[in-house]
This record gives C-alpha cells, sequence and structure tokens, in this order.
C-alpha cells in the first residue's frame, strides 16, 4: 500500500511532500534520529549495525575477487569454468553473497579492455570487491564512462592502445561483471598468493590494469 | 521522462577522481552507520530491491544533487519507511518511537548478519515467458525509456539507450522485472539479455573504432531489429 502512496505522489514530486524532510537536515543527525526510531520500536538491533559495518570494512573487500584472479591466471581449468559460468565457481570459494548473487567475469585481452559501471545507482559485486569506492559511486564516474571512456581511464593515468576495443558494462540488471585483468609479464610460475599481490581493485572494475609487484614486496 | 538518476552520458561533471586501492574507508563515521541502518532496515522483508533503488529515484532532482551517497540512501530509508507504514510522519518529526512494532520478530539480529549477507536475495526466477532472441540477433531498444506499466515508474532502460539498434550477447535466463517488481505488481520474470551497442550508434561518435557498450535488458524492452 505504502507503494502506492509514492506512486500517487508523483505527479506532485514536490520537495516538501516526501517525509525525509521532516528529519534534521544534518546526515550525522538523521541517521542517529532513524536508528532511534528504529531501534526503540524494536527493528533494529544496534549490535548487528556494528557487525555489519565490521564486515564491510575489514571482511569482505577487493582481496576476495584477486583470490579469483589469480587462480584464474594460475588454473587453466578453473579459468574455463569461471569464463563459462562463474556462479557455481564463485559458490565453491564461498564468495556468495548479497549483491554477487549473479556474477559474470569478462576477461580482458590483446584487443578487448573491459570496464564495468552502474549509470542508473551504484550496483557492484559486493562480495568479491566490497563496497565501492566514492568514485565509482560518483556522478562523474556514471556520467562519462559510458560516453568517453577513453578519457575516464585517462583520470587514472591509464592510456590504452587505439586498436584495443573498449567494452563498458553498464551493470542495469541484478548481474554483476568482474574484469579479469591481463596478467603481467614476468609473473611466470608464481603461485596464487604471489599472483593475488598483482590484482587491484581497480584493476577488477577496468579503471586500472594489473601491475607487477617491486620484487620483495 | 527521466529522473535524476539516469545520468549515464551526461555532460559536465568533471574529472573522475581515483582513490587508493584496498578497502574503501567509510569518509565519516555516519556514512558505515547509514550503509547499516539501511541494510538492516531491509532485512525486514517490506520491500524489494527495486523498490528501495525506486525510493532513491523518487528524490527531486534538487536533492538528488545536492545530496552525498549515503543522504540518498537515508532520505530513501526515511521515505521508504513511511510509505510503507513501518515508521509514523509524526515519529519521524519528533526522531523518537511511539510504541513497539509488530514487525519486531523480524529484526536482523547480530549473529545472523554473516548468515544473511552470505544468502543474497537471487534474482533469477522459472517463468513462462518464452526466450525470444538468441547470440547474435539484431535489436532495437524501446522508446522513449520509460515503464509502460506506470507513469513516472521504475525502468532500467538508460534514456541514453532508447531506441538505439543493438545485437544479443547472451542470455541470463529469466530474473525478475523490476519496471513490475518495483511498484508492488508482481515479480514478472522474463528473459534478461546482455545487449551489446557500438559507441558510435548510442553516441554519434566513438572514441575507439570498436568501441560497445552492453547493457542487461529485459525481454519486453527489446524488438527484433
Amino acid at each position: 500500500m505504502g507503494c502506492l502512496r509514492i506512486i500517487r505522489r508523483m505527479p506532485h514530486d514536490a520537495h516538501d511532500d516526501h517525509p525525509h524532510s521532516l528529519l534534521p537536515p544534518d546526515p550525522a543527525l538523521r541517521v542517529r534520529a532513524l536508528e532511534t526510531i528504529l531501534t526503540g520500536k524494536g527493528l533494529i538491533d544496534p549490535a548487528a549495525l556494528d557487525a555489519i559495518i565490521d564486515t564491510y570494512q575489514h571482511r569482505i573487500g577487493p582481496q576476495n575477487g584477486a583470490r579469483v584472479v589469480a587462480r584464474a591466471w594460475a588454473d587453466p581449468a578453473f579459468r574455463a569454468r569461471l569464463l563459462a559460468d562463474a556462479d557455481p565457481v564463485i559458490a565453491e570459494m564461498g564468495l556468495y553473497g548479497r549483491q554477487g548473487e549473479h556474477i559474470v567475469a569478462v576477461e580482458n585481452t590483446d584487443t578487448v579492455h573491459n570496464i564495468v559501471v552502474c549509470t542508473l545507482c551504484s550496483c557492484y559485486p559486493w562480495p568479491l570487491l566490497g563496497i565501492p569506492p566514492g568514485w565509482y559511486k560518483s556522478d562523474a564516474y556514471r556520467a562519462r564512462v559510458v560516453r568517453e571512456p577513453r578519457k575516464v581511464l585517462a583520470d587514472f593515468g591509464l592510456t590504452l592502445p587505439q586498436d584495443m576495443a573498449v567494452r563498458v558494462w553498464d551493470s542495469t540488471a541484478e548481474v554483476r561483471y568482474l574484469v579479469i585483468p591481463m596478467r603481467p609479464a614476468g609473473t611466470e610460475g608464481w603461485d596464487e598468493e604471489a599472483l593475488m599481490r598483482c590484482v587491484t581493485r581497480d584493476s577488477m572494475i577496468g579503471t586500472g590494469v594489473a601491475a607487477r609487484p617491486e620484487a620483495g614486496s | 521522462m527521466t529522473r535524476p538518476h539516469d545520468m549515464g552520458g551526461r555532460f559536465g561533471d568533471g574529472a573522475v577522481r581515483p582513490e587508493p586501492d584496498g578497502i574503501p574507508e567509510f569518509a565519516a563515521d555516519w556514512h558505515g552507520r547509514a550503509l547499516a541502518v539501511t541494510l538492516a532496515a531491509g532485512a525486514l522483508g517490506q520491500w524489494s530491491i527495486d523498490t528501495s533503488r525506486h525510493a532513491r529515484e523518487c528524490l527531486s532532482p534538487k536533492d538528488y544533487a545536492r545530496f552525498s551517497y549515503y543522504e540518498k540512501w537515508l532520505a530513501a530509508l526515511a521515505d521508504l519507511l513511511v510509505a510503507k507504514g513501518v515508521v509514523s510522519e509524526d515519529e519521524l518529526r519528533a526522531g523518537q518511537a511511539e510504541g513497539a512494532s509488530p514487525l519486531a520478530d523480524r529484526t536482523l539480529l547480530a549473529e545472523n548478519v554473516a548468515a544473511v549477507l552470505a544468502r543474497g536475495g537471487p534474482a533469477d526466477r522459472p517463468s513462462d515467458v518464452a526466450q525470444q532472441f538468441q547470440p547474435g540477433d539484431a535489436v532495437r531498444t524501446r522508446r522513449p525509456a520509460r515503464n509502460v506499466m506506470v507513469d513516472g515508474g521504475h525502468t532500467r532502460l538508460p534514456a541514453y539507450a532508447q531506441g538505439a539498434r543493438g545485437q544479443i550477447l547472451r542470455c541470463h535466463g529469466t530474473h525478475i522485472l523490476p519496471d513490475s517488481n518495483a511498484h508492488g505488481l508482481g515479480e514478472a520474470p522474463e528473459p534478461l539479455y546482455a545487449v551489446a551497442f557500438p559507441a558510435f550508434e548510442l553516441w554519434g561518435q566513438a572514441e575507439g573504432a570498436g568501441d560497445e557498450v552492453v547493457l542487461d535488458l529485459w525481454q519486453s524492452y527489446l524488438d527484433p531489429a
């Protein structure tokens, strides 16, 4: 019913029609007010909030995706399964979860470079990469990367060969895309742990490339 | 026809500013709190992800532009809580609860957080709608990009891709249709495709000859081309 109420409001869409304007304007006070109200109604366990924050600040992050990429580099059979149907592979690794229910891995090659965006909101493969960085959620990235991806890559200090095609994936559904960057030269024979250190967060979004760490790092 | 979230291709937003590698820090304590309150409220099961996206899209263009990311979440959450009758406007005004909620048995407890996040919410569903397109087929998107069931309603066809000719890359199976589900009109699952569009087709020019944009689009957004 509440949904219909929103629909009926659409013709007006006036700013002060929105209930959120009843809350204090300062966002820190806003969130405290909502937490206080919901806790008072028995709808929030404050310890659950702490657990969620801890999860995304310390447990789930780009190291998860880096392990997938490193394994794909090190194990051709794994790579083939990942590219054919990622979901069972991701589940076997214990990386299935919220905002990663439907994963497709896309591989960079000598001829194609992949970049991921969500122009309509900020969809992102949370179980593999964690919460998105600020730039991924920014208007500038969402607006520009579909129209001028090479100029956006220049903001990251990255220049692609002109004959390498750019393929930008706009995440408009519940499918989440993981870029498999090209394996850096000089990493032959490296094990999974060593390879993981080549895989940056941005290389799995497509705004960076994997890099061979300096010896000893 | 569009709402302020539909910004793909827009000019004038300036540079993208890279950040250090690794897990992004919350820029302020309230950012993490806003994320957590939103997830915990969502776990009450009173709305779908499609409905929550639409609530953010329904912010006024002025608010959408001036609010930071988590401010959008908070504002949309407050609007949804009232729209769904979970919280009253008086409670928002007072900043205090007026009594326990009948939904309190659904509260996400700390010991269940890990399991709930790991369970996720898959969007694929069995469907009676037959797959109409195969990889390689040429298709054209709906024009104008709009929700055909609800005027001003939720849709996942961005304006920049309306009326454009593309090629089916793959079928993802049958998924919940956001245009229907966001408005409580049923999940209405149907085939979902990755569709590739030449950059030149979308923008009238391209930075590179082979450059493409791929969008995930539902079958009802597409016609044979």
